[in-house]
C-alpha cells in the first residue's frame, strides 16, 4: 500500500513540476524582466535550500496561508490542506524547479531556424508551438526530464515526516514495531529499486521515439 | 545561350517594396531600397556580404521588420504599426501569416523539421495550415517529390539525405503551398560544390516555367541565366539594376564592375 502511495505522490509531483516548469522556463524565456526575475528567484531559492525544509514550510506554513486566503474571501474557519496535497505541492515545487532549468535548455536547443520555416509557411504562434517546438523540446528535455523523475521519486520519501502513509513512512511504522528493520527498510530500497529501475528503462524508450529522425552516435 | 525572356511592365506587380528602412541596433542595413517585382519575373539580389541584400529578402515576408517604408504583397499592403517605444510590429498578425502562405521560402541552411520525414515535411503546412485533406496533401506532395527527384527519400529523415537532397526537399516543401512568390535566401551557400548543380537545376526548372521569383545568390552565371532583372545592392541601397546583360557584363557602376572582377574571375 505505501508503494502505491509513493507512486502517486511521485507521479502527482512530477506532472505538477512539469506543468510549473513549463510556465518557469516561459518565464526564463519571456522579453519581460519582471517575469524573468521571479522565475529566478523560484529556481535559486528552491534549489539553494534542502528539500525538506520546503517540506517543513508548506506542511506548516500552507495550511495558515490557506486559512489567511479563506479568511479573505469571508471564511472564518481553519483551512487543512491534507498530506497528500502538501505532499504533492511541496515535491512538485522541488521538481519544478529543476524541470525549469531542463526545459529552459532543450527549448533553447531547438535550432532557431526551424521555428523560422515554420513562420514563412504562415503557421500561428500556437501552431509553431505545438507541431514544431514542443516535439523538438521533448527531445533534448527527455535525458534531463528522466533525472528529475529520479529525484521526485526519491524525494517523496521526505514527505514521511508529514505521516503522509508513504512507502517510506509505512516502513518505519512498520520497522519500529517488529524490531526487524533491516528486513523492512532492506525491502523498502528494493522496492525503489523496482521503481526506479522500470521508470529508466520506460524512459530509455520514450528517448528513442523522440529521437526518430535524429543520427545516434 | 539559354536567357530568361523578359518581362512585360504591364504584367500585374506580384511584390512591390517601397522606401525600406532597417536598423539592427546601431547599423542601418537598408536605407531607402524600392523594389517591383511582376508576375513571371525572376529577380537575383547580388552583392557583398553585409549588402543588405537578405534583410532585404527577409523583410518581404516579413522575418525582419523593416522600420520604415512598405511592402505590398500582391496589391495588398501588409499594416504595420509603431509601439509606444518606437519599435514597428506588424498591426495584424493574421494578416501577416495569411500572406507568408503565399510566399514560399528557401533558407541557406534548409531547416527542415528533424523531427518529421521528408513527406511530413511537405505536407505539414498544407494540412495544418491551409487545411488541405490529408490524402490530397500527399499525392501533391509525393508529385513535388519527384520533381525535384527524390521521391524514393520521401519516408526518410531529413538528416538522413545529404544537403542537396535537404535543399530539394525544401524547395519541394515551400512549393506544396502553392505560393504566388518564390524566395530564395542563398539556397546552394552551404552545399558542397558538387552538391550546387542539383539544386541549381531544380530553380532553373521553376524559372523556366513561369513561376514569381526572387533570389539572393552568389552564383553569377546562374543568375545571368535565370533573371529576367538583376539588382545590385551596396551598403544598403540599390546601386543598379536591369537586364542581366547590362548589370553582370556592362555595368555603368564603378563598383559593380569591381563586385564582377572578383566574382567572375573564379567562376568563368
Amino acid at each position: 500500500m505505501g508503494t502505491a502511495m509513493t507512486v502517486a505522490v511521485a507521479v502527482s509531483a512530477f506532472a505538477f513540476g512539469i506543468l510549473v516548469g513549463s510556465l518557469g522556463a516561459s518565464a526564463k524565456l519571456s522579453h519581460s524582466l519582471a517575469l524573468n526575475v521571479v522565475a529566478d528567484i523560484y529556481t535559486t531559492v528552491v534549489r539553494g535550500i534542502p528539500e525538506l525544509l520546503v517540506i517543513y514550510l508548506l506542511f506548516f506554513g500552507g495550511s495558515s496561508v490557506a486559512t489567511s486566503i479563506a479568511a479573505a474571501f469571508g471564511y472564518d474557519g481553519r483551512v487543512d490542506l491534507n498530506a497528500f496535497t502538501i505532499g504533492v505541492l511541496a515535491v512538485g515545487l522541488i521538481s519544478g524547479a529543476y524541470s525549469t532549468e531542463v526545459i529552459r535548455g532543450a527549448v533553447q536547443s531547438v535550432p532557431f531556424g526551424q521555428i523560422e520555416a515554420a513562420r514563412a509557411c504562415g503557421m500561428s504562434r500556437w501552431l509553431i508551438l505545438r507541431r514544431v517546438l514542443v516535439p523538438q523540446t521533448l527531445r533534448f528535455a527527455l535525458p534531463g526530464l528522466g533525472n528529475v523523475w529520479q529525484l521526485t521519486l526519491k524525494d517523496t520519501a521526505l514527505v514521511s515526516v508529514t505521516a503522509l502513509a508513504e512507502l517510506m513512512r509505512v516502513t518505519h511504522l512498520a520497522a519500529g514495531a517488529t524490531r526487524q528493520p533491516f528486513l523492512f527498510y532492506g525491502t523498502a530500497a528494493v522496492l525503489y529499486l523496482l521503481l526506479t529501475t522500470i521508470s529508466t528503462a520506460l524512459f530509455n524508450r520514450a528517448e528513442i521515439s523522440a529521437n526518430r529522425g535524429v543520427r545516434r552516435a | 545561350m539559354h536567357r530568361h525572356p523578359p518581362v512585360s511592365d504591364s504584367a500585374p506587380a506580384a511584390v512591390v517594396v517601397e522606401d525600406l528602412h532597417k536598423r539592427f541596433g546601431d547599423l542601418e542595413v537598408l536605407k531607402g531600397v524600392s523594389l517591383t517585382a511582376r508576375e513571371g519575373d525572376v529577380i537575383t539580389l547580388i552583392g557583398s556580404s553585409g549588402s543588405g541584400k537578405s534583410t532585404l529578402l527577409r523583410c518581404i515576408n516579413m522575418l525582419e521588420i523593416p522600420d520604415d517604408g512598405r511592402v505590398v504583397i500582391g496589391g495588398e499592403a501588409i499594416a504595420l504599426k509603431k509601439t509606444r517605444r518606437g519599435a514597428t510590429v506588424p498591426a495584424d498578425t493574421r494578416q501577416v501569416e495569411r500572406i507568408r502562405t503565399s510566399l514560399g521560402m528557401v533558407f541557406q541552411s534548409f531547416n527542415l523539421w528533424t523531427h518529421m520525414t521528408i513527406l511530413e515535411n511537405v505536407i505539414e503546412a498544407p494540412v495544418h495550415v491551409l487545411g488541405v485533406p490529408k490524402a490530397e496533401a500527399v499525392d501533391r506532395a509525393r508529385m513535388l517529390l519527384d520533381k525535384v527527384g527524390i521521391l524514393a527519400k520521401a519516408d526518410s529523415y531529413p538528416v538522413q539525405l545529404s544537403g542537396g537532397q535537404q535543399q530539394r526537399a525544401a524547395i519541394a516543401r515551400a512549393l506544396a503551398m502553392q505560393p504566388k512568390v518564390m524566395l530564395f535566401d542563398e539556397p546552394t551557400s552551404a552545399l558542397d560544390p558538387e552538391l550546387v548543380g542539383e539544386v541549381l537545376r531544380v530553380i532553373r526548372q521553376l524559372a523556366d516555367e513561369g513561376n514569381t521569383m526572387i533570389l539572393v545568390t552568389h552564383e553569377m552565371g546562374f543568375a545571368r541565366e535565370v533573371a529576367s532583372k538583376v539588382v545590385f545592392l551596396h551598403q544598403g541601397r540599390i546601386e543598379e539594376e536591369g537586364s542581366p546583360d547590362k548589370v553582370l557584363t556592362d555595368p555603368d557602376s564603378d563598383r559593380v564592375r569591381q563586385f564582377l572582377s572578383r566574382h567572375l574571375s573564379g567562376a568563368a
